[in-house]
């Protein structure tokens, strides 16, 4: 077995997994009848589906020739994620000010270039932006200052 | 004239203060974000959705009408002066627009396109207008077995149009049906998928996965490539184009305006569609110009066609309930979160909605011309902020945004997660947008289903014997077998290529 096409090849196995998990799980729920259909029913249904049409890319990439999968780059991946998340967890124990922070800071750090004193304004703007828009003006229920 | 006294109620809601205000903010914003290298309208809508959740529902979706025109214009002035294409669908607006600005005309391309988008809108306004109200009318004829199988067109149409690999998007339609499965089934209250987890009991929301896979993962796959851009700063004088080029323009404006309200009906059409047909008809219509080197025509009619087809697929949304792009994929779900079930009902149940949101899309358009050609100077200079000072701003307003629908931070998590999802389904080349057709249609497709079926008493044998059923059936099957043909598979590569 050779992989021709290492995109296909990794797509196919993606929507296979799918499939079978979908499919799978729904089996704990009840099937019913054509008549009158249970909750597994249609899952099971698109859930095969996928796993046949995943397994025909599969197929498909070891016969023909295709594109390489490119390279993941770590650094914005993990940096943008992890800011995100931790913008999640602070938000309503630290307020949007201390949440935005933590958000930007990090999400910059996350590009090609970091430069302090520029990331610091668009903080402030972005900052004051959010609390007078979001906060004040269209009055969205977010804490702005830790424990309010 | 019934279509009279509908269009004056109509403006009679548009023309109102606070809607035209509404009208105005989403053209602005939209053109704002469209602007901004590197966030395409489906991005922006859904990062500027919760701003609406507090609007009245018609004011809601003036707006999220706006904002998508809004942002279309805005992607054609950056596919002009920088030769990035804020969106698929001005790519084709970048061959010989950018052109046209490297030889000193970037004036004119642009007063071009702005004269032929609100063209190509006027028009589109009249087509939905007489168009809706009877489509809708043979809509509420159909019963759940003819709704299931316009909801399979729907979608076999959108993967066909779609391009890269025809298998990869049916499967991720699949997927996307699926996902959209995950939440409390109507049916019988199981929670399925949730796996104990009480937030996914209700569901997945669609603006937490369109925000992951189109904000969220666009930025990322954005800062793995080193930033290149050759901005056109040069002064931009003389907006408006000669006479001799409007005279030039206008049959490619009819043309355009004509094949993009055309497909913008078609399922799976739209604006992006429409824009890659009318180039290749022009280029193929007219000999004797220099298509790629800076023809003015080359400009005029692919921005004629992506407006009239921007607007003319509201009409499947508007009449039939089904979205026919991702853009017209998040229309529905704005209208489903204002409380509002998305068909053909929506007529004659809320006729000011529906009346409302055409006349405004007329007044939109009337607002970005005259918006856009005093504000050029202002959206070139926008275009030199680079990326590092965009995306955090970007980041920040996804975040606060999927977080404001539930009060959660659930959503926020799982936004990361669809994030992360879309960096993989962009190595390995699955087009995210058949996922969010599917997603939205998941539920409403099982539903349909499930009461076809009923009605038939299990026979599925039904799908192929309603006549209305089997024709849309076999429509999606020769659509399918079409595609799949060698000859054809080959030319709709190429079509493609040639962007």
């Amino acid at each position: 077995m050779k992989i021709k096409a290492p995109v296909d090849f990794w797509a196919g196995l993606m929507f296979i997994g799918f499939g079978i998990g979908f499919a799978a799980v729904a089996q704990n729920y009840q099937m019913g009848t054509a008549v009158r259909m249970g909750p597994a029913y249609f899952p099971t249904m698109l859930g095969g589906l996928l796993a046949v049409l995943g397994l025909a890319i599969f197929i498909q990439s070891l016969v023909i020739a295709g594109p390489k999968v490119p390279a993941f780059v770590f650094r914005p991946l993990i940096l943008i994620i992890v800011a995100i998340v931790l913008f999640g967890i602070l938000l309503k124990p630290l307020g949007m000010v201390i949440a935005a922070a933590v958000l930007v800071f990090i999400g910059a750090f996350g590009g090609h270039e970091f430069r302090w004193k520029e990331v610091a304004i668009l903080y402030v703007v972005l900052a004051l932006f959010s609390v007078f828009v979001f906060v004040k003006g269209l009055g969205l229920p977010f804490p702005v200052w830790p424990g309010e | 004239m019934e279509i009279f006294s509908n269009l004056a109620l109509g403006f009679g809601v548009a023309l109102s203060f606070q809607n035209l205000l509404y009208c105005f903010m989403g053209v602005l914003l939209g053109t704002l974000i469209g602007v901004l290298p590197g966030i395409g309208p489906v991005a922006t809508i859904a990062m500027l959705l919760p701003v609406t959740f507090t609007l009245p529902p018609v004011s809601a979706l003036i707006m999220l009408a706006g904002i998508y025109y809004g942002a279309q214009y805005g992607g054609s002035t950056t596919a002009i002066l920088v030769n990035i294409p804020g969106e698929a669908a001005s790519v084709v607006t970048a061959l010989d627009g950018y052109q046209m600005a490297r030889k000193g005309r970037a004036g004119p391309a642009l007063g071009i396109s702005a004269i032929g988008s609100f063209f190509a809108g006027c028009v589109a306004t009249i087509v939905i207008a007489l168009f809706a109200p009877p489509l809708a009318e043979v809509a509420l004829k159909f019963g759940p077995t003819e709704y299931f199988s316009l909801m399979v067109l729907g979608l076999v149409a959108a993967v066909v149009l779609a391009h890269g690999s025809l298998i990869k998007a049916i499967s991720m339609v699949l997927l996307g049906l699926l996902l959209g499965l995950v939440g409390t089934d109507v049916n019988s209250g199981v929670a399925r998928y949730s796996f104990g987890i009480p937030e996914l009991s209700d569901g997945i929301g669609f603006v937490t996965v369109a925000m992951g896979m189109f904000g969220i993962a666009e930025i990322i796959a954005n800062l793995e490539r080193r930033e290149q851009r050759g901005v056109f700063v040069a002064k931009i004088e003389n907006l408006l184009p000669s006479w001799a080029d409007i005279k030039r323009c206008i049959p490619s404006i009819l043309r355009g305006t004509a094949l993009g309200s055309a497909l913008g009906i078609l399922p799976g059409g739209g604006a992006l569609l429409a824009s890659f047909a009318a180039y290749t008809f022009e280029k193929k219509m007219s000999r004797d110009g220099e298509f790629g080197k800076g023809e003015i025509r080359g400009v005029a009619a692919p921005e004629s066609a992506n407006n009239a087809g921007a607007q003319t697929s509201f009409i499947p949304l508007l009449t039939l309930g089904i979205p026919s792009n991702p853009v017209m994929a998040l229309m529905i779900g704005a209208m489903m979160i204002q409380g509002i079930a998305p068909g053909p009902q929506v007529m004659t149940e809320r006729p000011q909605l529906f009346w409302g949101m055409i006349a405004s899309m007329w007044v939109g358009n009337l607002m970005l011309v005259v918006l856009n050609l005093p504000l050029i100077g202002m959206w070139v200079k926008l275009l030199t902020v680079p990326y590092r000072m965009l995306y955090p701003a970007i980041l920040v307003f996804c975040a606060i945004g999927v977080y404001s629908v539930n009060n959660s931070p659930f959503d926020i998590y799982m936004m990361c997660v669809f994030g992360v999802f879309g960096i993989v389904c962009v190595k390995l080349a699955c087009e995210p947008a058949p996922l969010i057709l599917g997603f939205i249609l998941g539920p409403m497709m099982e539903e349909n289903l499930r009461r076809a079926m009923l009605l038939s008493r299990g026979d599925p044998s039904v799908f192929f014997t309603k006549p209305i059923s089997a024709v849309l059936l076999g429509i999606s099957l020769v659509l399918l077998v079409i595609v799949m043909a060698p000859t054809v598979k080959k030319k709709r590569e190429e079509a493609f290529q040639e962007a």
